[in-house]
């Protein structure tokens, strides 16, 4: 049983478990704090830097990611003072210039009392969250995708920008990606994602396409059990 | 040489080696540091090892390939011993006269002197030229006196002395108080406390634990630890064998930039011979502590100077860096305790452990002891290393070591701590150099680039330098850097171009400021300092461009033209053949003129016109 | 080539620590980072081949492209931009017609800057395949260029 700690959190005192981060307690008592880049299944990132929160431990105040931070006792949380708000604000306002369309971004926007942004919008979609990335590494496993570059030129890249040999189009970095922005569809037994097209495998017995034979292939080599074993859909087992 | 198993051993070899070299014997040192390499001084080194072959001299003059000397406006430099005599800006094809007149008749040759630019004084002793007069030599003097491949000189000037202090009777301790005593704080630019970081390391639980030699210089117009590295390695090696000692550490690792093959090169052998000799690998000096060093290689990465991207960098992946919520002395590399330190403080260490730190403690200031290695660059005529006692003025610096501003301009500012830092008007020169009140005004200490800029810089010029520097070498992990750097230089560009908008000096503090509380790690914390500093003290520049399209230092080039002056033209067509537009056309002896439609603006006919005809405006 | 690599591998203990350095060896003995030998890497290393791609363009010492015979780097330092660095770089990439970073199609030059090489008393400063060239103007680059083949206009008599 972990130890637990108390945190006041804009004046409300919170007990969370050692370990928790701030967001995870703030969020277990309803308290918001807008996030792009943190995730349950995932490491804490702290790359959006939109969850930023001003801590005072003894004498000292400064500004924190929340999503990284953990909780100690008698740690004083404030969520909404003008410095963190101005963080946001400028987040908010740089991630719009790259896509000022998301319903997420424009609500987190509103939130804000930002319009607009006064940045000259470059329509680039991604907004290098990095959970399409890090979850392909730390929960899928086979790592197909990865940044390329760094700085203002950092992106979101197959190796040498081809066809992903790693990729077993699981579609997991298109469920994750909070802007939608990773294109995927499937057509006559064919999944493309972004646009590289996995042939699906039919049901040895309904004979629906249920699965990308690329990712059953994975299962099969990772368990060890013939490919056969992994060719029949979750209805027909 | 033979391996040595205790201290009473080193000790002796120390002696031995000592009292083998006969101090009358005449030596000719030829500075081999970057500077004067690039001046081909190490043909001039090659040529006095050809002569002295040649006259049959071998053994009986010595030559010494040394690190940097510090005086790298003067160089190709050549000091002669045992008198001491200093020739600067020697001619490669000097090196037959030298050893004939100087070493072998005991004669001056004149023309090699430096001459005191207000007295018209020759100058002969090294120590008594203003440029080092002022400053305090103490770690970086070491470099004149031995080859950096030459581990004997090492010992022969004193060298382990310090190493052979600590193990044979400190405890590991005793000698973090003394660094904490000392005062010594980190010179790599975060001016933390040597003494508490190893407490720290030592402190933390788990094992291995690390420590680190961040060689990975960064900041454009520093060379510093670059010449600490390729001209006295042995001392970095010292200071990280004691602090490895203190921390309980056997594992270090020194991470230099990938644009340094020559540090890379010398700290290699100087490795090899260190492990020879037996003072690294196991039961050093028969002590029972264990130590030997790793030397990496940066992948040229400004950003893997912050210490968490080092890390990252160290264990394989890009240059990401991490929030130091939990700092590396707890969880660093592999999340092992891991202590990190810069070149040059390393180098401090056995100069404390050896003289003691109340002796260190006297000198510099309240909060900021012992001295600091500055690179004292640009518009300036002393270019060179120097070190200095804190607290000295940044007037001295420039005026009484740098020789002051060449071509009679005028000093408007210094730009202090890189593009970490912020640059320095006039008004504040008298401002001691020193790690707290550099932050008061905005700058910082840095690793100790020191740019001194005159009247024909732009400030606004200044300020976009730094931020596509920075935005070139941001890892690209947090939005305020990434973005916000992005962003700002988009506005400075805009501004340096005559399309600058109103509200542009707003957004800039505004951004500024969130980009400082908002980035991840230090790298965009300090980013927008150049802007936020040229902007304090240089309002009047950024209006000008802003306001009147108009870059009073002549530099931007959307809003100067170059035009010729028709009283000053000879009609002598030398711009005319090299502008690559031809723009600047004329028939010979008679008054050119520059179509400003075709001018691109690339100064090719400012450089070339002997008669001073082509304007600026 | 496997022999090569493997080699490489070898020498740092097949250590994954060693990524970087490991890169390093690749980049000089293939003068880029040769694709085939990256996926060697990634088979011997069982690293994923995205991770290599991610390192090979994050760091600057590396280059995913073949790089030309002569290697120009210009030093852009603070010291050596305030004395004129940017103006010669600009020269260099008209005479060229590349920008900083790129290599020439026909695989003649490749052209970099370098943030200061420690020889700031000399500066601007252009390294062209390891010789230092310091105090350089526009005309003194355009001598270098003309001598390394390039067709330039020079001042005859500077």
């Amino acid at each position: 049983m972990a130890e637990m700690v108390t945190v006041t959190i804009d004046g409300l005192k919170i007990h969370a478990p050692a370990g928790t981060t701030i967001l995870e307690a703030a969020t277990d008592a309803n308290i918001y704090i807008p996030h792009l880049c943190s995730n349950e299944e995932l490491a804490p990132y702290g790359a959006c830097r939109l969850c930023m929160v001003e801590i005072t431990q003894g004498e000292r105040a400064r500004l924190v990611a929340s999503c990284i931070f953990e909780v100690a006792d008698g740690l004083e949380v404030k969520t909404n003072t003008e410095q963190v708000l101005d963080v946001r604000r400028l987040v908010i306002e740089l991630l719009l210039a790259r896509n000022n369309k998301h319903p997420v971004l424009l609500k987190i926007a509103d939130e804000l009392g930002v319009k607009e942004t006064r940045f000259p919008v470059e329509q680039k979609g991604c907004i290098l969250c990095g959970q399409c990335v890090r979850t392909c590494r730390e929960v899928v496993g086979v790592s197909a995708i990865g940044f390329s570059g760094r700085g203002i030129t950092r992106k979101i890249a197959t190796p040498f920008m081809e066809a992903p040999p790693d990729c077993i189009a699981c579609g997991s970095c298109v469920y994750v990606c909070p802007v939608q922005v990773i294109p995927m569809k499937e057509k006559n037994g064919i999944r493309t994602i972004m646009k590289y097209d996995y042939p699906m495998q039919k049901c040895r017995k309904c004979g629906q396409y249920f699965a990308p034979k690329k990712q059953l292939e994975y299962f099969s080599k990772i368990t060890n059990l013939p490919l056969e074993h992994f060719e029949t859909c979750v209805n027909c087992r | 040489m033979k391996k040595v198993k205790t201290a009473q051993e080193l000790k002796s070899l120390q002696e031995e080696i000592k009292n083998s070299r006969d101090s009358e014997k005449p030596c000719i040192t030829i500075c081999a540091g970057t500077g004067c390499l690039t001046h081909g001084s190490q043909k001039l080194v090659d040529n006095f090892k050809a002569e002295i072959e040649k006259q049959n001299l071998k053994g009986k003059v010595e030559i010494r390939a040394s690190g940097c000397h510090g005086f790298c406006e003067r160089g190709p430099l050549v000091v002669i011993n045992p008198q001491n005599i200093f020739y600067q800006r020697v001619g490669l094809d000097d090196a037959e006269e030298i050893i004939r007149e100087t070493v072998l008749n005991e004669q001056i040759i004149d023309r090699l002197l430096y001459i005191d630019p207000v007295t018209q004084e020759k100058i002969l002793h090294e120590n008594e030229i203003p440029f080092y007069k002022r400053q305090m030599r103490l770690v970086f003097g070491m470099n004149g006196n031995i080859d950096p491949n030459s581990l004997e000189d090492y010992l022969s000037i004193g060298g382990y002395s310090a190493l052979i202090k600590v193990l044979n009777g400190m405890e590991p301790e005793a000698v973090i108080e003394e660094i904490k005593t000392a005062g010594l704080r980190g010179r790599g630019g975060g001016g933390f406390s040597m003494g508490l970081k190893w407490e720290a390391t030592r402190k933390a639980p788990g094992l291995p634990k690390y420590i680190i030699c961040n060689a990975d210089e960064g900041d454009p117009g520093a060379y510093m630890d670059r010449s600490l590295l390729e001209g006295n390695p042995y001392s970095i090696l010292e200071g990280m064998l004691i602090g490895a000692y203190a921390i309980g550490s056997d594992t270090g690792y020194i991470y230099v930039r990938n644009e340094y093959p020559l540090a890379v090169k010398n700290i290699t052998i100087a490795v090899g011979k260190a492990r020879e000799l037996g003072i690294l690998g196991k039961d050093i000096l028969g002590s029972g502590f264990n130590f030997d060093v790793v030397i990496v290689r940066g992948g040229g990465a400004f950003v893997c100077g912050e210490e968490t991207a080092l890390i990252s960098s160290i264990e394989g992946r890009s240059g990401e860096p991490r929030a130091k919520y939990v700092f590396p002395s707890e969880r660093g590399l592999h999340n092992k305790p891991t202590n990190i330190n810069n070149v040059e403080t390393w180098a401090n260490v056995p100069l404390i452990i050896n003289k003691g730190a109340e002796w260190y403690r006297s000198i510099g200031t309240e909060n900021s002891k012992g001295t600091k290695i500055f690179a004292l660059v640009g518009k300036i005529n002393n270019t060179g290393l120097v070190e200095v006692p804190m607290g000295i003025t940044l007037r001295e610096i420039v005026y009484d070591i740098g020789g002051g501003i060449p071509k009679g301009r005028k000093f408007k500012a210094v730009q202090v701590g890189g593009p970490s830092g912020g640059c320095i008007p006039e008004s504040h020169l008298d401002l001691p150099v020193d790690f707290d009140a550099l932050s008061k005004v905005g700058s910082m200490m840095g690793s100790g680039g020191m740019i001194v800029m005159d009247d024909r810089t732009c400030m606004v010029d200044v300020a976009l330098y730094f931020l596509k520097f920075l935005e070139e070498e941001s890892c690209g992990k947090c939005t305020p850097c990434r973005e916000g750097i992005y962003q700002m230089r988009l506005i400075l560009e805009r501004i340096t171009q005559g399309k600058g908008k109103e509200e542009d000096i707003e957004t800039i503090e505004w951004m500024g400021k969130a980009i400082i509380d908002g980035s991840l790690c230090g790298l965009g914390k300090t980013a927008p300092n150049p802007v936020l500093t040229t902007l304090r003290y240089f309002r009047d520049e950024y209006e000008s461009h802003i306001k009147e399209k108009r870059c009073p230092a002549g530099v931007c080039k959307a809003l100067i033209t170059y035009t010729i002056d028709p009283e000053l033209c000879t009609g002598c067509t030398v711009c005319a053949k090299i502008c690559p537009v031809e723009a600047a056309t004329g028939e010979k002896k008679e008054v050119h003129t520059i179509d400003q439609d075709k001018c691109i603006k690339c100064g090719a006919c400012f450089e070339s016109c002997k008669f001073d005809a082509v304007k600026v405006s | 080539m496997k022999t090569r690599v493997k080699k490489i591998i070898d020498k740092y203990h097949s250590d994954k620590g060693f990524l970087v350095p490991i890169l390093q060896d690749v980049q000089r003995e293939y003068n880029y980072l040769n694709r085939e030998a990256l996926n060697l890497v990634s088979a011997f290393l069982e690293v994923p081949i995205s991770q290599l791609y991610e390192l090979g363009t994050f760091y600057k010492a590396f280059s995913l492209e073949p790089r030309g015979r002569h290697e120009m780097k210009l030093c852009t330092g603070t010291a050596c931009h305030v004395r004129g660095a940017p103006l010669i770089k600009d020269n260099i990439e008209r005479i060229l017609q590349i920008q900083a970073g790129e290599t020439t199609p026909d695989l003649e030059f490749t052209f970099e800057t370098v943030n200061c090489l420690g020889a700031c008393a000399l500066g601007p400063i252009l390294v062209v395949d390891g010789e230092y060239h310091g105090n350089l103007s526009i005309s003194k680059t355009n001598r270098i260029l003309k001598k390394l083949g390039k067709k330039v206009k020079i001042d005859e008599e500077s």
